[in-house]
């Protein structure tokens, strides 16, 4: 393959130092983003928007906002139910989803009822919940967990019942337990369905965590924003805005680094297929 | 262990009876789900008031389907859904084509993707009622942003995903770029493209019923809202019902589109979505 | 101790599908000694597969008997290992190699370092003992088929059941694999039973070469194979004897895919 074929043939190439390919990587990461930021300041000192201030403002509005009291009061706390929201959806999602996936009928029993509950969009939820369970912090995170619990639970069924079969018969023929086959076979088998049903989880318990605050009067990441909408305070409602974005790629840079950890072996395998 | 003498022709073979199986038992989950609905309330568990029996609800279903205003607010949203996704579709896919074809655009715009994407929509509602009021145009604004992503991102995977040996062939026969691209880059993009118009169709209602219901935007979204703050919480309930049905018709809908399309695609990639 | 090992009798299995009823095997019989090597042939689709899913409790056979050491065959027996020809999809990609030749031991040896002992011992008889903390999928075809005998050798099974192991793996590769399963055999005294549908390959393994009919599957031969116990590849399959042995088989293939042969008695 092409590996082969450089060995074959001459290369005269000076392998690149270090620092150079560091430039090339900074290069490419921030070169984009920080010409648009330059084209929007411009554009914002040029013909100023009322609803879209320069990125200079936003930034000052966001060290003044944020950086500060607000951090505890709202941020804290909204992330905290996030991260309680999420850890439940997951723990709920797989477990819930193991047992539906590996007992046949109860899947077939449940599977229409589950595909209904699926399709019905997560923010038209709320009102419902906040009815039966009342205001408070264990109803926001009722909310996160009610639309985060699907993609996990479902990819989870999804994984968990298309174990592959010769990888099954390896399993009965040396008499492996039930608990074996869960944990070393079936498990396993699913992790990557599982992880991308937690990817997709997460984003929908950020979204969540929004709107749940949104609708009531209280404190919380999403009620600021709201708030700061609401009485025209412009560039704090793009700080907030920012800072969502922030928690958002947050979200993603852990999840990524744990789905490259679990999934390590995966990845390996997909390495392997493509040389 | 059954000793058979000769072959017996059975009436109905072992997968029919598992398809019939299958069908009853989800009919009875139903049953089960909606008995327990009915119950709950009934039995006092969580107040009448706040959780209304599943009949009560059905009842208004009813009532409803024989309004005119009810399925003009369906049309609302769906109209909304529909331009949405419609704009969101051809602007991801030639976005998408264009940044997936040329390397080094892709990892030039590589991070401001990856910071845009997880960007939840809904944090873009204070701004949507800025600039276009508590208009359709607003909610266009979030149905549009969401759904971007999802197609775009199968888009770039789909125009990478070309077979480096069919490739090759390509090259090595002298097919010019245009050729290339419509015999080549287009049909190895065409799955994923399906996939991602599939879930962002998904994507879309969700988030057009949200904005409805958070912006107040006419619609099936509205009417929750409407119904809420006039204490009518069985209405509610109905039109969340309402909500998840279109979102099943919908996906039923893509998942037959996106099969019979691909009919001559041996395998549907993509991410599946939940 | 029993001199039979492996009773096989009137073993008979039928598929049903929404076309009608398939008879995969018909009826067959025969039995294996302790400590025997025995190659089983046949046409394709005569349902090998299913008569060593039937012996090693995989399936349940629709009529017939399997004994394993005096014992009913009704679910995988602890004392039988089972090889499959998909070794990419038979090792556990999530594990090492070392992980996967381990799986099997743990619930039949509680000690750890038992089993680490049996571990390090099978691979280095399959010699890949520098290749216990690599992935499955890190190693070749012919390695990753070693991976899989070890896994079969550590669990310590009184006969090993190979079901066409070296169908998907190229030539010499095969070969090597070949003269691993024969000093297996030898050294370490194991019963095999080893399917296979290369011809030449089951003379040259086999003390004894059961040759099976096609559909309805019965056993057509059981040929004795009379080459001395030292083989090679190179002097073995140049000797007059195993040319005239694998002629036979292949005629009696042959006969089978034409259906020529009769079957005895019923």
């Amino acid at each position: 393959m092409t590996s082969m074929e450089t060995r074959t043939i001459a290369v005269l190439r000076r392998p690149r130092s270090r620092s150079r390919s560091i430039l090339s990587s900074i290069w490419f990461a921030l070169g984009f983003p920080f010409f648009l930021l330059v084209l929007w300041g411009v554009w914002a000192t040029i013909s100023p928007q009322k609803f879209f201030p320069s990125p200079i403002t936003i930034f000052q509005a966001f060290i003044k906002t944020w950086i500060g009291p607000a951090f505890v009061d709202d941020v804290l706390p909204s992330l905290l139910r996030l991260a309680v929201g999420i850890v439940l959806s997951i723990v709920v999602g797989i477990v819930a989803g193991t047992v539906i996936g590996l007992v046949r009928w109860l899947r077939d029993l449940l599977e229409p009822v589950l595909e209904f509950f699926r399709a019905v969009p997560p923010p038209v939820l709320v009102p419902i919940l906040m009815l039966i369970f009342g205001p408070g912090d264990a109803t926001r995170v009722i909310v996160i967990v009610a639309g985060a619990v699907w993609p996990v639970l479902l990819n989870t069924i999804e994984g968990v019942r298309s174990t592959d079969s010769v990888m099954t018969e390896t399993a009965r023929s040396y008499a492996l337990t039930r608990w074996e086959r869960l944990r070393f076979l079936v498990l396993p088998a699913a992790s990557p369905r599982i992880m991308t049903g937690v990817r997709q989880s997460l984003s929908v318990a950020l979204i969540l965590m929004v709107i749940s605050e949104m609708f009531n009067n209280s404190s919380g990441l999403g009620y600021r924003i709201t708030y700061f909408q609401t009485n025209y305070l412009i560039p704090e409602m793009w700080s907030g805005i920012l800072l969502l974005g922030l928690v958002g790629v947050l979200l993603a840079t852990i999840f990524g680094i744990v789905e490259r950890r679990v999934l390590a072996w995966y990845h390996g395998i997909k390495e392997v297929e493509r040389a | 262990m059954t000793t058979a003498s000769a072959p017996v022709p059975r009436l109905r073979s072992r997968r029919q009876t598992h398809g019939l199986r299958k069908l009853l038992l989800g009919i009875v989950g139903i049953a089960g789900f909606l008995l327990t609905w009915e119950l709950i309330p009934l039995a006092k568990i969580v107040s009448p008031e706040y959780l209304p029996p599943a009949s009560t609800v059905l009842g208004v279903l009813v009532t409803e389907f024989m309004d005119l205003e009810f399925w003009r607010n369906v049309g609302r949203t769906m109209t909304t859904w529909g331009v949405g996704l419609l704009i969101a579709t051809v602007a991801a896919t030639a976005i998408g084509t264009i940044v997936g074809l040329v390397p080094a655009l892709r990892r030039f715009t590589h991070t401001t993707v990856e910071f845009l994407r997880p960007i939840p929509s809904v944090a873009l509602i204070p701004l949507a009622i800025l600039m276009f009021g508590f208009q359709m145009p607003a909610a266009l604004l979030i149905v549009v942003y969401a759904s971007f992503w999802q197609v775009f991102v199968q888009v770039l995977y789909g125009v990478a995903d070309v077979d480096t040996v069919a490739r090759d062939t390509a090259r090595s026969f002298g097919l010019t770029r245009a050729e290339r691209f419509r015999n080549l880059v287009l049909p190895t993009a065409l799955p994923y493209i399906m996939t991602g118009v599939r879930l962002g169709a998904a994507v879309a209602l969700i988030l057009t019923v949200t904005a409805e219901l958070l912006i107040a935007v006419p619609g099936i979204g509205r009417i929750i809202v409407f119904a809420r703050s006039a204490g009518d919480v069985p209405t509610v309930y109905a039109y969340v019902v309402v909500a998840g049905l279109l979102g099943l018709i919908v996906n039923l809908v893509f998942r037959l589109v996106e099969r019979r399309v691909l009919s001559w695609h041996q395998s549907v990639r993509g991410e599946d979505p939940a | 101790m029993r001199d039979t090992l492996l009773e096989v009798e009137n073993l008979k299995k039928v598929y049903e599908s929404s076309t009608g009823d398939v008879e995969a095997i018909g009826d067959i019989s025969f039995t294996m000694k302790r400590g025997e090597l025995v190659c089983i042939v046949g046409p394709s689709g005569c349902g090998k597969t299913t008569l060593l899913k039937c012996i090693s409790g995989l399936l349940t056979p629709t009529a017939g008997r399997v004994e394993l050491d005096g014992v009913a065959v009704k679910s995988p027996p602890p004392n039988m290992a089972l090889v499959f020809q998909e070794y990419g999809r038979s090792l556990y990609p999530w594990l090492t190699v070392r992980g996967n030749v381990e799986l099997p031991l743990k619930h039949k040896v509680k000690s750890k370092e038992e089993r680490q002992k049996l571990v390090e011992d099978a691979l280095l008889a399959v010699g890949l003992d520098h290749a216990a903390g690599s992935y499955p999928w890190q190693l070749s075809g012919g390695m990753q088929q070693r991976v899989a005998i070890a896994r079969a050798v550590a669990y310590q099974p009184e006969v090993l059941i190979m079901d066409e192991p070296f169908a998907a793996v190229d030539a010499q590769t095969r070969a090597d694999l070949e003269d691993l399963v024969r000093s297996l055999h030898r050294e370490r005294g194991m019963s095999l039973l080893f399917v296979t549908h290369d011809i030449d390959e089951s003379v040259y393994l086999g003390e004894r070469v059961i040759v099976l009919s096609k559909s309805p599957t019965w056993v057509q031969e059981d040929l004795a194979i009379d080459l001395p116990d030292e083989r090679d590849q190179i002097t073995t399959r140049a000797m007059p004897r195993f040319t005239e042995l694998r002629t036979h088989v292949y005629e009696q293939i042959q006969r089978a895919k034409r259906g020529e042969a009769v079957r005895p008695g019923a």
